[in-house]
């Protein structure tokens, strides 16, 4: 009973070590797909959070400060150049949130940067702008969620309104959204799973090309899930450092 | 501490892959033995966007390998079914029998038989350039000779493979690979790529469909391959059935038959 449990297991493990060699180690496979892939995924992903942060909070700052203020602003210039601004911002977010990503990201490679030759740089523009619109709503989430007394206190300080965002608001926002930003990383590094569509040999398109290439179905997948597991668990390791540093000064 | 890391993620992958296929030989097993006669259904794996091969025609999946799998599931006295799935997908539904046979115009290389079991193979296909009127590439020998040449493919056909093969290993250039050769076609008219190579039916519709893009195809064939169903490891005796089946096709004159019907008509 078990010396034939041990042949079956032996068997199974000659087998398994077959494929693994097809898989990763014949033709060099492993560092041309797995690890050129994950370069491109970290990459797409490192620059479209740069960009859907930046992108967001500014998009975030105008739909707050026209909501907060203004009804109470004088009528003039300011007050509908401050009205076409937020027009802009809610149209920004219907159009980038009501489309899927492979969809914008088709778009963006075909049609608006039909010159562009470089897949990657078009992946990130894409990936950017759509986080972009999710990030914006969780910044004016955490905007929103500082108490009004934070911004009186501030403009009776003598900060003139951008400098109480700047130096008050702001950072207790960012604080507050912190879990959710994570999230936002989090998808938005899977997600770029299909950056495959414009011929981007990301993680999960290297995993594809070498299923292409042996016939073996799970192997290189399991791959691919175990390294985009191993990221995302190090993204939310370093979110929680960060957590926690920023929380230091609750505790005095 | 890079190198560490990889050896720990193997290790882990090796041991995730360990628990899943240490239940699949008994389930396959299984389906084969009793499935096949039972249910009396040959599930036929494809991926209908590769005309003429097989493509959709009025809610219908129709084509060359369409028609030679209904003639062999006739043959064996079974019922076709035909399972439309992503290219990339279609060798994962034959290991695990969602399908048992898999025809596509695969193309045999050393590599997949080790992993799937090849039948003997019931057409040539040609791998043909096309290129864009004024682009770098004019013709075969500018792929080798240019250098940095970007091509375009659709991942995993044989144009991908060949390409790789002789141009991305040696240096000469870079391919880049998309999911559906329409992809492939789009980008040369973006200037996106240098030309494309693919199967010469598919081409040929691709350029008609293209009148005013300035496309043209070469008339110096890139490579010649053979198509051939793919069925699991386990399933040898299907295997032998199928083999039997498809001689007998090819002796009679009916595989001839059907390929002159669909491309001589396109």
């Amino acid at each position: 009973m078990f010396a034939s449990l041990l042949d079956a297991f032996s068997v199974w493990f000659a087998k398994t070590e077959a494929q693994f060699y097809l898989c990763f180690v014949a033709d060099d496979r492993f560092t041309r797909y797995i690890l050129s892939g994950l370069g491109a995924t970290l990459k797409i992903t490192f620059f479209a959070l740069i960009i859907g942060i930046t992108l967001g909070v500014v998009v975030a700052l105008v739909r707050v400060t026209y909501d907060k203020n203004a009804l109470s602003m004088r009528k003039g210039l300011g007050r509908r150049l401050l009205g076409i601004f937020n027009w802009l911002a809610k149209l920004f977010l219907t159009v980038f949130r009501g489309v899927p990503v492979v969809v914008q990201l088709l778009i963006w490679y075909f049609v608006i940067l039909a010159s562009a030759r470089n897949g990657v740089n078009v992946a990130i523009v894409a990936f950017g702008i759509n986080s972009a619109a999710y990030t914006a709503e969780i910044m004016r989430a955490g905007i929103m969620s500082v108490d009004a007394g934070q911004n009186e206190a501030g403009r009776s300080l003598g900060f003139n309104y951008m400098q109480t965002m700047r130096y008050i608001i702001l950072p207790q926002a960012f604080k507050n959204v912190l879990p959710t930003l994570c999230n936002e990383c989090i998808v938005l590094l899977k997600e770029t799973a299909v950056a495959g569509y414009v011929a981007v040999t990301d993680l999960t398109k290297g995993a594809y090309i070498i299923q292409g290439r042996t016939f073996v179905a799970f192997m290189p997948l399991f791959a691919a899930a175990l390294i985009y597991l191993a990221f995302v668990m190090l993204l939310s390791w370093l979110f929680g450092k960060l957590e926690r540093r920023l929380r230091a000064s609750d505790q005095r | 501490m890079k190198k560490l890391l990889i050896m720990v993620l193997m290790l882990a992958m090796v041991l995730a892959f360990a628990a899943c296929a240490a239940e699949e030989p008994a389930a396959e097993g299984d389906t084969a033995a009793e499935n096949d006669p039972a249910d009396n259904v040959l599930v036929m794996a494809t991926n209908a966007a590769f005309s003429p091969y097989e493509y959709y025609e009025g809610g219908e999946i129709v084509g060359i390998d369409a028609e030679i799998a209904g003639l062999i599931a006739e043959k064996l006295g079974m019922e076709l079914e035909i399972m439309d799935i992503e290219f990339n997908s279609i060798i994962g539904a034959v290991q695990t029998g969602k399908a048992d046979m898999a025809m596509a115009g695969m193309t045999v290389t050393e590599e997949r038989l080790q992993s799937v079991n090849f039948s003997t193979s019931y057409a040539t296909g040609v791998q043909v350039v096309i290129v864009k009127e004024g682009g770098r590439v004019a013709s075969v020998d500018d792929m080798f000779e240019l250098g940095d040449v970007i091509i375009g493919a659709q991942e995993a056909t044989t144009g991908d493979l060949y390409c790789t093969w002789d141009i991305e290993d040696e240096g000469l250039g870079t391919v880049q690979r998309f999911n559906k050769g329409a992809d492939a076609v789009q980008a040369l008219l973006t200037d996106k790529v240098d030309c494309v190579v693919i199967d010469n039916e598919p081409a040929k519709s691709f350029v008609a469909a293209n009148p005013d893009g300035g496309l043209s195809i070469l008339d110096t064939e890139y490579a010649l391959e053979e198509y051939a169903i793919a069925i699991a490891k386990e399933n040898i005796e299907l295997l032998a059935q199928v083999n039997i089946a498809l001689e007998e096709l090819i002796a009679d004159g009916s595989v001839q038959a059907i390929l002159d019907k669909y491309i001589s008509a396109e």
